[in-house]
């Protein structure tokens, strides 16, 4: 089972603004992405609200997993989200 | 009906218009019964992605930043595929689109509110979105702010941070609502955008849409079926031209100074055209940070403030938080009575170090530019915590250090106070509150927290002859700042600065430059001899009159 796991980067966290960025990228993907802390509940990386309620702080380590899907198409998710989570969004200016 | 209605003016200007009442959120029919699932599966869905649609629309369309991300993140909710499967199983228990989708939106926002923080508050955003999905299934119309093409004065009970956050000063000429006080989000909102408004008008729900009115955000009047003749529009900002510096008509000097957050909120041509900054809030800084700004990031965002006034007065507040406005790295307890707990000055008891790199942040910037910098603590209540304050700004190389003068006990001993530090700056809001145990957030005490209250007055009074007798300056940083009569009052009082929103500057201005120093002596005299706040409004108002 393909899995990536990443430091969440942004100063507040998974939260506001970051978690926003993080579900719109996961909704993008075309493999569903889980979510979780350690061995805790898995979320749908697609849910803002199953996001939230996670409540992801500064530091914290967690885990990218794609379930039985496997492939390219997989692994490029993971690592794209991977990506995302290990930046500081927080201190990225908004688009526009 | 009458054809008058009397609230509490807080924010000047008058404006007169059609009247709109804010959308109320849709009450549900009896439940019907289901024929086929999947039809009402799909309604619910329909409904969800319309909404997510719409508010999407709106965050494009949307110049403001803030604005734009709280659409945004609405937009994200409405599209959740939680919400869409449990919408789908409540119709696969029984009920049909529009209870299915009120059912899911109402778990889910229950379940965040129990888990509290910053989730609780992610619930009324919920509640918001699942009044919209009804009111669509229901064909009625969208609760919110109407957008029915025209400038309209919109009347609501309350509004919400959220509400405003989309609120289009080009559209909405003024604003009414039934509750909410001098301080309250409402108000705030209408001075930062110059818009007239009224709070506290318990029958203004009972205006109809449609009907001409009239509102004086100053006297709190609003004129029902208003002639054409009572109908000319002076908005506060757009007719009224005034460049400082603020003074008396006898060329008495008051300073005019403005309340901001960060460097972003001066305008641009801040160098020339402000006398300088009243009141420099630094909890923007600190604000859902997990941790404490570094010494350097502080540094820096002072700088900026600072190098944007050369050679003018910027008075900084140190960190005002407590379990009211909380900060995850100062670690408080929830306390049950906030307002009177660990804030302003109060967390340095705890947490010295926090206020120590603060100060040096403050000194390191004032060495970095030219302005005139003035440092000052809030929620001080006595003497002795002046003094030690005073102490530790004075030993990084701080001259010039001040009080703010909020609880009643510190302005008793304004004098004592004044042995010790160089100036005192009165927060009228917080002053009003703990002066008429009157919670700032509480609506229904809004007459208590008018800024007009005598008893308030008289301690403002008190500051002011103590500033008098030592040979310092009190200023002023409250909201009581930017009512234009009331300005000429503190003045009166012996107030030697006002610090205000940006949009009050240039109707405080104005009103100023016609009464000399004597005439603002005897507007006080006129208010503190008056029985109540709506007494003392009226009788130094009939005398302003008078005079111009």
């Amino acid at each position: 089972m393909p899995e990536r796991t990443v430091t969440v980067a942004s100063a507040s966290g998974l939260h506001a603004r970051p978690a926003a960025l993080f579900v719109k990228a996961a909704a993008a993907q075309p493999v569903p992405v889980k979510l979780r802390i350690g061995d805790g509940p898995l979320a749908d990386a697609r849910s803002i609200l199953a996001v939230l309620a996670l409540r992801v702080e500064h530091g914290t380590t967690v885990t990218l997993s794609t379930g039985a899907e496997d492939g390219p198409a997989a692994h490029e998710a993971l690592a794209a989200l991977a990506d995302l989570l290990s930046r500081d969004l927080d201190a990225e200016p908004a688009n526009g | 009906m009458v054809d008058r209605l009397q609230g509490l003016g807080v924010s000047a200007g008058t404006a007169a218009g059609p009247a709109l009442r804010m959308g109320r959120p849709p009450q549900l029919p009896p439940p019907r019964s289901v024929t086929s699932s999947p039809t009402e599966q799909a309604a619910a869905r329909e409904a969800l992605d319309h909404v997510g649609h719409e508010l999407a629309e709106r965050a494009a369309r949307a110049t403001d930043p803030a604005a734009r991300a709280i659409l945004e993140a609405q937009a994200l909710i409405a599209k959740d595929p939680l919400l869409a499967e449990s919408c789908d199983s409540a119709v696969a228990a029984g009920l049909d689109a529009a209870h299915a989708v009120h059912c899911a939106f109402t778990q889910q926002a229950d379940g965040l509110r129990a888990a509290g923080g910053y989730l609780g508050e992610r619930a009324a955003d919920l509640e918001d979105l699942r009044d919209r999905a009804v009111a669509w299934l229901l064909g009625e119309p969208m609760p919110g702010i109407p957008d029915p093409g025209h400038p309209f004065v919109l009347i609501a009970d309350d509004l919400a941070p959220a509400d405003t956050a989309t609120l289009d000063p080009a559209r909405v000429l003024a604003l009414v609502t039934v509750r909410g006080g001098p301080t309250s989000h409402t108000a705030i909102l209408a001075r930062a955008l110059g818009l007239p408004a009224v709070v506290a008008c318990r029958e203004a729900l009972a205006i109809e849409d449609g009907t001409l009115i009239r509102v004086d955000g100053e006297t709190g009047t609003i004129t029902l079926n208003a002639t054409p003749d009572t109908t000319a529009i002076t908005h506060p900002t757009a007719t009224v031209t005034f460049t400082g510096p603020g003074r008396t008509a006898d060329g008495h000097r008051v300073p005019l100074l403005l309340n901001i957050g960060s460097a972003d909120d001066l305008p641009a041509d801040a160098a020339t055209n402000v006398e300088g900054v009243g009141l420099l809030r630094t909890e923007l800084l600190f604000l859902g940070r997990h941790d404490e700004p570094s010494l350097d990031e502080q540094r820096e965002a002072y700088t900026r403030v600072l190098r944007a006034l050369p050679g003018r007065r910027v008075v900084l507040r140190t960190l005002d938080a407590g379990a009211d406005k909380p900060l995850p790295f100062l670690s408080l307890t929830d306390e049950p009575n906030p307002a009177l707990g660990i804030r302003g000055l109060r967390t340095s008891r705890t947490r010295p170090e926090i206020l120590d790199t603060q100060l040096e942040a403050v000194a390191l910037a004032a060495q970095a530019a030219d302005a005139d910098l003035w440092v000052m603590a809030p929620m001080v209540s006595t003497a002795q915590e002046a003094a030690d304050f005073a102490t530790r700004a004075r030993a990084r190389g701080l001259s010039k250090v001040g009080a703010m003068i909020e609880v009643p006990a510190a302005a008793l001993r304004a004098g004592q106070i004044l042995e010790h530090v160089d100036f005192l700056s009165i927060g009228t809001n917080d002053l009003g509150q703990y002066a008429m145990a009157a919670d700032r957030q509480c609506g229904e005490l809004a007459d208590l927290l008018d800024p007009w209250q005598p008893a308030l007055l008289d301690l403002i009074a008190l500051c002011a002859r103590a500033g008098k007798g030592a040979g310092k300056p009190v200023g002023v940083c409250g909201e009581a700042a930017a009512d234009p009569t009331l300005a000429c009052v503190l003045v009166g009082l012996g107030i030697s600065s006002l610090s205000m929103s940006r949009a009050s500057v240039s109707r405080v201005g104005v009103r100023l430059r016609q009464h000399t120093l004597d005439y603002c002596s005897s507007l006080a005299d006129a208010a503190l001899a008056a029985p109540d706040a709506a007494a003392a409004r009226a009788a130094a108002s009939t005398l302003a009159t008078r005079n111009s």
